[in-house]
């Protein structure tokens, strides 16, 4: 049962939890998947893991490696955290990447969106001058925080091999100089 | 908007239920007393609201998210046999959500009348912002895709959707500031609320920033309570003290196609009253048009917001607008939160906006005007401060109501009354 401290919480996946198994053990190995429909009539890429396909109620999948890049759809920037060693790491963006595979699809306001920290390239959690350089529009690549055998989060680092926007969107107000 | 049919018949039972009695306990933050106290409490003040003895209730239902006291043990308290209860797992909207399960309750013979309840010291218990004991607990199965990022509270879980809504519409952390502004000024004039000042824009976009876009006035005030209400149908309702709150329709927790991560349907900007109004209006036989007070669920300025313009109170994207113009405030075209709902009288998980506007129907608002001999307010319909001269809420004439409960951004219910 993959288990490992991480940030002051402890994470588990049951092994009972079969496609949250599955989808962290690829995250620990630095190669993110997702589960494919395997309907040849539907043939969708699905995120978060579950059971069954959303589109085609298929039971039959197949983990198929993911393209980790793309856009931000949107965000939240945390400036008072509530779990305790978040504190010391505020203000944090909560970021939601659209990837680029399967955007638009099956329907134009549908897309891959993977949940993510903001992080630099090494994995480490953004400092403020990084946060503010971040918005809807700046280009995005995966990288992993490993916290056990079997088990690593996927967070988003700035894509250093795109062209990102010239500004990307920003809260309107920056209060108090954050 | 109105759909042309018989939704007097059976199927839709337009019309045909009521509620008779409504009553809370004080807003505090520190109780001191358990849930099954307050709920106890809570009930009393519903039953003797109505007038109603407890050998003619029969029903109850509750919903919680483990932090209440289930109906039978309050039932017992007060002295009530049960011929039916039922007590859920559930957070905001749930409110309405259960009057609709409870007329369905009695619609089935099961029986005739139903109390709704729900009792949480969200404050000194559990907290829904997650301070304190929820802090700490472990993460596993789904919430690795969620609480692992530091992304759990309220407020950090739908700050994507609201960012995403100022991206796409040009909205305004001043306008949003206007929903705590107008409900501040409501809540000034209401004796019960936990936080009775009035404040300014400046005050809002001021105060500390807890998770982009929400400052901390742009979120609703954690308290300890207890509220309650009582469902019966019509035929039985003008038998008790007040004129009955009747029910034109309800809908209740309406989703989005997806709920554990809704943002994979967009516009994320868009929330589940763009389902509900289809349902809602339809069962009640009016339109947004026909509403002459609202109800939009605050646990944020933002989803008040939100809400009024998914249900088409205006176009979309003109939410900041609307908040802004003046027509959700006292003396408007369509005030909103007369009590000061979650963000200023206190929050509730949505059923102090369902027993603000049953009072509303009533003409009996519980504000500063003085009562007459019969115990009747004598409302002066001004709605300056108190020390202004002014302590009233009652809005003049009302009679049809709407409740917009909000759970999340992809599920909500809905409530439309009509002044019996
Ligand atoms: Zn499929």
């Amino acid at each position: 049962m993959p288990q490992g401290e991480y940030l002051g919480m402890t994470l588990t996946v049951l092994d009972l939890d079969q496609e949250n198994l599955a989808y962290f053990q690829h995250c620990a190995d630095h190669d993110f998947h997702l589960q494919q429909c395997a309907d040849p009539d539907c043939g969708l890429i699905r995120y978060p893991p579950g059971t069954a396909c959303p589109w085609c109620s298929g039971r039959e999948f197949n983990w198929v490696p993911v393209d980790a890049r793309g856009e931000v759809h949107s965000y939240g920037e945390v400036h008072h955290a509530i779990q305790p060693a978040f504190r010391e790491r505020a203000p944090y963006m909560i970021l939601l990447v659209e990837l680029d595979t399967q955007s638009g699809v099956p329907t134009e306001h549908e897309a891959l969106r993977v949940a993510g920290n903001l992080v630099d390239a090494d994995g480490n959690f953004a400092g403020p001058d990084l946060v503010k350089q971040v918005g809807i529009g700046s280009r995005m690549r995966m990288v992993f925080a490993d916290v056990a055998d079997g088990l690593a989060l996927p967070h988003w680092t700035l894509d250093e091999d795109a062209e990102q926007p010239d500004s990307p969107w920003r809260y309107p107000q920056e209060v108090n100089g954050v | 908007m109105t759909t042309d049919i018989d939704a007097t018949a059976g199927k839709y039972l337009r019309d045909k239920y009521a509620i008779i009695g409504v009553g809370e306990t004080t807003y505090t933050r520190g109780s001191g007393m358990t849930t099954r106290a307050l709920g106890t409490w809570a009930i009393k003040n519903a039953m003797d609201d109505a007038g109603i003895p407890a050998s003619e209730i029969d029903g109850m239902m509750s919903y919680s998210g483990n932090d209440s006291t289930a109906s039978p043990m309050l039932a017992g308290d007060l002295g009530i046999r049960l011929n039916f209860y039922m007590d859920v797992q559930g957070g905001g909207s749930s409110s309405e959500a259960l009057i609709g399960l409870a007329i369905g309750a009695i619609e089935a013979g099961m029986c005739e009348t139903v109390v709704v309840f729900r009792s949480m010291n969200g404050f000194s218990q559990v907290r829904i912002g997650g301070t304190g004991a929820r802090a700490s607990v472990p993460v596993g199965g789904d919430a690795l895709h969620a609480a692992a990022y530091g992304w759990f509270s309220a407020g950090q879980n739908f700050s994507p959707t609201f960012m995403r809504h100022m991206y796409d519409y040009g909205t305004t952390p001043e306008q949003v500031a206007m929903v705590k502004v107008i409900h501040s000024e409501h809540a000034s004039n209401n004796p019960k609320a936990y936080y009775k000042q009035r404040v300014t824009v400046e005050d809002v976009v001021n105060s500390r920033m807890i998770c982009k876009p929400l400052h901390l006035l742009d979120c609703c005030v954690e308290t300890d309570n207890a509220t309650a209400l009582i469902v019966t149908s019509v035929d039985k309702a003008y038998d008790y003290a007040n004129t009955p709150a009747r029910i034109l329709g309800v809908a209740g927790r309406v989703c989005k196609p997806r709920i554990d991560m809704h943002f994979q349907h967009g516009p994320i900007s868009t929330v589940a009253g763009h389902y509900i109004k289809d349902i809602i209006y339809r069962n009640a036989g009016v339109g947004p048009e026909d509403i002459q007070c609202t109800g939009a669920y605050d646990a944020f300025t933002f989803t008040s917001m939100l809400q009024l313009e998914d249900y088409g109170f205006c176009e979309k994207g003109e939410g900041g607008d609307y908040v802004s113009s003046g027509i959700m405030r006292l003396g408007g075209e369509r005030p909103n939160n007369t009590s000061g709902g979650h963000l200023c009288e206190g929050y509730t998980h949505g059923m102090n906006m369902i027993i603000e506007n049953v009072r509303q129907l009533r003409g009996q608002v519980d504000d500063y005007c003085p009562v007459d001999g019969n115990g009747n307010k004598q409302h002066t319909f001004n709605y300056a401060e108190p020390a202004a001269g002014g302590g009233c809420r009652q809005v003049p004439d009302v009679e049809i109501t709407q409740n917009l409960g909000w759970a999340m951004p992809g599920t909500g219910s809905s409530l439309i009354m009509r002044k019996g």
